[in-house]
């Protein structure tokens, strides 16, 4: 596993990346930009992404809110975020940016209502 | 009979932002119509992220980006009715409307602007032997099931189409905790997003098969399998190269088609190619002093897009209001060569050009290193260079006033050369 081939997802044009692992670090190409570099280095140390979801909510609305987290959670930690957000259920009133459950997982990352939900 | 200066029907984004726009141009009496239960369209149930990039330059999801419009609207007092379906609309600009509160209304409107969106093909749409059981939705219904109902449409599943959609239900359904098998795509190309194919698909392992299709469903009441195979380059299945899954549920994302009934019945002029009404630079439809704009008039996939024209429209139903637009003068024909399916907008009155002129054009191909050309009556006025375009990513082009305006002509044509 010295070699690993990806595509940047940072703009439409999606370069076929190739990174090398080399005593001076990671090498990339095949990358057109500089944003291209800096996606393939974060996604082979650490991949992450923005999580969303869905809660419970008792509404007479919704029956689902949806939320999401603030920033980007590991990868590999995703389907346990998973199973902590089908446990949770919420009350109205609800304000879009509303925390949801703090420090999810102590990464230091919130999920946050993305919907505004008066009752 | 009711009347306002100008009534837009649909309360998605295109709605929206071509409602906030006329105001912010002046125009106090307008009516937002939405069948639904709220406004926001179709982004109510898009609970991912990706929205936003262009206009916001953040990612936010798709009630995120609704509700920031939908704050707006009401901030500027802008009236709306929701649960209000509209049956029909008139070429003098009556708006037949019913809704559980006010019954049946009759409204008459200066300038009406079409925001309707769009809906899914269906299995109908495609032939696929096999029974009809239960398991077999499209990919847009299982997302409103999804994320709105709170109900799981599945637990092993095949889905057709490598469309956007699609591939975020792929995703989304893996995370609610189905095994999705694979992602079967007719094309030799996927008609989805990269970073959709990256975020989506290859994030959790699942296939796409491209040249593939579905043959054979099966399944008495529920789906118990479906059946795929290669596809030659007629798009015809290839015998002996089938695949049998087991599976409860087949997910269709097989494309959109702009909702029109409305805009047929009042007579505009639609173009075969966009299944929308063909517009003019002010985003008018072939009637006059009625405007369309959003998915209606061509399927978009990034909602920024929509966000601009819609506001474009706003202006110039404005405008309409207003007696500022220019109804005659010189005009010109948009028309797509080589390579390209369509453009938008069809004509262009160059007097109603601000500075620049925007089009948005698809291509039916994927291609790498090529031109676009545009000529003005056989001349060339223009040449990009592309790195790189796909059917699936809608083409954004600029072209000034001036550049526009050196010689009259009548036909402004755009093709794509390759081999550079
Ligand atoms: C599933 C899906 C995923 C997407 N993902 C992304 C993404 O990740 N990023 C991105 O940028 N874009 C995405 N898009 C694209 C973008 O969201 C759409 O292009 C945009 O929402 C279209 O806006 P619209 O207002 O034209 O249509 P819509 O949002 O469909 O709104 C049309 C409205 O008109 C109403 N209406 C229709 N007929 C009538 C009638 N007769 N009377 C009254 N009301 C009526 C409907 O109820 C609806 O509310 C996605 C689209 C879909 C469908
Ligand atoms: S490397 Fe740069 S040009 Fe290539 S896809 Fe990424 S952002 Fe786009």
């Amino acid at each position: 596993m010295n070699k690993q081939e990806l595509i940047c997802i940072n703009c439409p044009i999606g370069c076929h990346l190739e990174v090398t692992k080399t005593d001076q670090g990671l090498k990339v190409s095949g990358n057109q930009c500089k944003r291209g570099e800096i996606y393939a280095v974060n996604e082979i140390t650490a991949p992450s992404r923005v999580l969303t979801s869905t809660v419970r909510v008792n509404s007479s609305f919704l029956r689902r809110l949806p939320v999401r987290t603030n920033k980007p959670i590991p990868k590999s930690m995703i389907f346990q975020a998973m199973e902590i957000i089908d446990k949770i259920v919420v009350n109205t009133p609800i304000t879009i940016g509303d925390v949801i459950t703090d420090n999810l997982m102590r990464t230091g990352v919130d999920l946050i209502a993305s919907r505004s939900l008066s009752e | 009979m009711i009347s306002y200066d100008i009534v837009v029907i649909g309360g998605g984004p295109a709605g929206l932002a071509a409602a906030i726009e006329a105001r912010n141009y002046g125009v106090k009496k307008i009516l937002v119509l939405e069948r639904d239960k709220e406004l926001g369209g179709i982004l109510q149930q898009c609970i991912h992220n990706g929205f936003g990039l262009h206009i916001f330059k953040e990612e936010l999801t798709g009630p995120e980006y609704a509700e920031r419009f939908i704050t707006e609207l009401k901030s500027l007092k802008i009236d709306y009715k929701i649960n209000t379906m509209v049956l029909t609309i008139t070429k003098d600009k009556t708006i037949h409307a019913v809704n559980p509160k006010d019954g049946y209304m009759v409204i008459q409107a200066k300038a009406i602007v079409l925001a309707m969106g769009c809906r899914e093909r269906t299995a109908g749409a495609i032939s696929i032997p096999g029974t009809r059981p239960s398991g077999v939705f499209t990919a847009g219904t299982a997302q409103r099931y999804i994320n709105v109902e709170g109900y799981m449409v599945g637990r092993r599943v095949v889905i057709l189409g490598s469309g956007d959609i699609g591939l975020i239900m792929a995703r989304r359904m893996t995370l609610e905790g189905a095994k999705v098998l694979c992602v079967v795509e007719l094309m030799p190309f996927s008609g989805g997003l990269t970073r959709n194919i990256v975020q989506c698909l290859n994030d959790f392992d699942i296939p796409l098969y491209l040249s593939h299709t579905v043959t054979n469903i099966k399944g008495k009441d529920r789906v118990e399998g479906v059946t795929i195979a290669r596809v030659d380059e007629n798009r015809l299945p290839i015998p002996g190269t089938e695949i049998d899954y087991d599976c409860d549920t087949l997910l269709l994302s097989i494309g959109l088609i702009p909702e029109n009934e409305l805009t047929v019945k009042a007579g505009a002029q639609i173009d075969m190619r966009t299944n929308g009404p063909v517009v003019n630079e002010s985003m008018e439809t072939t009637i006059s002093g009625v405007f369309a704009c959003g998915n209606v008039v061509h399927v978009h996939d990034l909602v920024d897009f929509v966000t601009e024209e819609s506001r474009r429209a706003g202006r110039s139903a404005a405008k309409y209001v207003q007696k500022k637009l220019v109804e005659d003068g010189n005009e010109f024909k948009i028309e797509a060569l080589n390579g390209i399916s369509y453009i938008i907008p069809q004509t262009v009155r160059i007097d109603n050009v601000d500075k620049s002129l925007d089009l948005y054009l698809r291509v039916r191909n994927v291609y790498d290193r090529v031109k676009l050309v545009i000529k003005a009556d056989q001349e060339t006025i223009k040449e990009i260079n592309k790195r790189h375009m796909a059917p699936g990513e809608m083409e954004h082009i600029v072209l000034s006033k001036d550049l526009l305006q050196e010689k009259s002509f009548e036909r402004l044509t755009i093709e794509v050369k390759e081999g550079i």
